[in-house]
C-alpha cells in the first residue's frame, strides 16, 4: 500500500474511531444531567454549569483525535 | 485549499520571526486595552454607556468566580488571572471570525521539498491567535504555573510539596509521581483543547466556504461563535477549579 493511501485511511480512522468514546460519554453525561434536572428542577442552573464543564472535558478527547487526524493529513 | 498547522511567518524583527498569529494577538491586546481605557476614562458612580457594558462583563465574571470559590478573599485573588484568560481567549476567538482573517495576505513561492513544488502558497496576514499551538501552550503554561504558585503561597512549600513527594508509604509515593505527571498532562490538555477547537473550526470554515460560500457558512459561523465562548469558559473555569483545589489543604483520610 502506498504511503499516501495509508495516510488517508489513517486520518479517517483516527477521527472516526476517536469520536466514538467521547460521543458516548457526552450522551451519558447529558442523560444523567437531564435525569437530575427532572428530579430537582430548582438546581437546574448548577447542574447545567457542571454538565457543560464535564462535556467540555469529554469533548477534549475528541479534539485530540481530530488534531491527530489533521496532523496525519496535513503534515 | 491549503491549511498549515504551523503559523506562517510574515517577517522578521531583529532575527525573531513574526508570525501572523503573533500580529493577531497583538491586535487583540490593543483592542482590549483601548476598550477598557475608554470605559474607565471618566469613571462615574452610576455607569453609563461603555462603562456600563464593561461593568456588566466584569460583574458577571466576578459572580461566576465567586460561585465556584465561595470565598470572597479568594475571589479577589483569583479574579485577575481567570478573568483575563477568559476575556483574552473569547476576544481572540471571536475576532478571528471577522472578514479579513485568513483572506487578506500575499503569495509566497513554495519552499524546497514542499509537496506543491513550484506553486505559490497563499500566506494570510492575520490568523486567529489561538489557532497557533504556541499561543495556547503559553496560556496553558501560565495557568499551570500560576496554580503551583498559588498553592505554594497558600500552603507553604513543604505542605504543598507533600502532594507530589510523599514518602509515607510506597502507594503514596506513586500517587505523588502520578500527581506530577498529571500537572504536565494538564498543560498539554489545556493547550490542545483550545488549539484543537480553534484550528478545527478554522478548517471547517475554510472547507465550507470552498464548497458553498453563500448562506451555507452561516450556521457554521454560529457554531464557531458558540465554540469560541465555550472554550474561553472552559479554560478559565478549569484554571479556577485547579486554583481552588491547590489552595485547599489536603484532607487526610
Amino acid at each position: 500500500m502506498e504511503v499516501d493511501s495509508a495516510k488517508l485511511i489513517a486520518a479517517a480512522l483516527a477521527i472516526g474511531l476517536g469520536a466514538l468514546g467521547p460521543g458516548l460519554g457526552i450522551g451519558i453525561l447529558g442523560g444523567k444531567a437531564m435525569e437530575a434536572i427532572g428530579r430537582n428542577p430548582e438546581a437546574s442552573g448548577k447542574i447545567q454549569s457542571a454538565m457543560i464543564l464535564a462535556i467540555a472535558f469529554a469533548e477534549a478527547i475528541a479534539i485530540y483525535a481530530l488534531v491527530v487526524a489533521l496532523i496525519i493529513k496535513f503534515v | 485549499m491549503h491549511v498549515s498547522i504551523t503559523p506562517e511567518i510574515i517577517g522578521h524583527i531583529g532575527g525573531m520571526p513574526i508570525t501572523n498569529t503573533l500580529i493577531t494577538s497583538v491586535i487583540v491586546t490593543l483592542v482590549l486595552a483601548i476598550i477598557f481605557f475608554l470605559a474607565t476614562r471618566n469613571i462615574k458612580d452610576v455607569p453609563r454607556g461603555l462603562q456600563n457594558l464593561v461593568e456588566l462583563i466584569i460583574e458577571s465574571l466576578f459572580n461566576m468566580i465567586d460561585g465556584v470559590t465561595g470565598n470572597r478573599k479568594q475571589t479577589y485573588q483569583f479574579f485577575p488571572l481567570v478573568a483575563t484568560i477568559f476575556i483574552f481567549i473569547i476576544t481572540s476567538n471571536w475576532l478571528g471570525l471577522l472578514p479579513g482573517f485568513g483572506s487578506l495576505g500575499f503569495y509566497e513561492a513554495a519552499k524546497e521539498g514542499a509537496s506543491e513544488e513550484g506553486r505559490a502558497v497563499f500566506v494570510p496576514l492575520l490568523r486567529s491567535a489561538n489557532s497557533d499551538l504556541n499561543t495556547t501552550l503559553a496560556i496553558a503554561i501560565t495557568s499551570v504555573v500560576a496554580v503551583q504558585i498559588a498553592g505554594i503561597a497558600a500552603l507553604g512549600v513543604f505542605k504543598y510539596g507533600k502532594k507530589f513527594i510523599n514518602f509515607s508509604s510506597p502507594i503514596n509515593f506513586f500517587v505523588g509521581i502520578l500527581e506530577l505527571v498529571s500537572e504536565i498532562s494538564k498543560m498539554i490538555s489545556f493547550s490542545f483543547r483550545l488549539f484543537g477547537n480553534v484550528f478545527a473550526g478554522e478548517i471547517l470554515l475554510v472547507v465550507i466556504m470552498t464548497l458553498a460560500p453563500f448562506i451555507a457558512p452561516l450556521p457554521f459561523f454560529a457554531l464557531e461563535l458558540f465554540v469560541g465562548f465555550i472554550q474561553a469558559l472552559v479554560f478559565s473555569m478549569l484554571t479556577l477549579v485547579f486554583l481552588k483545589t491547590a489552595v485547599t489543604a489536603h484532607v487526610e483520610h
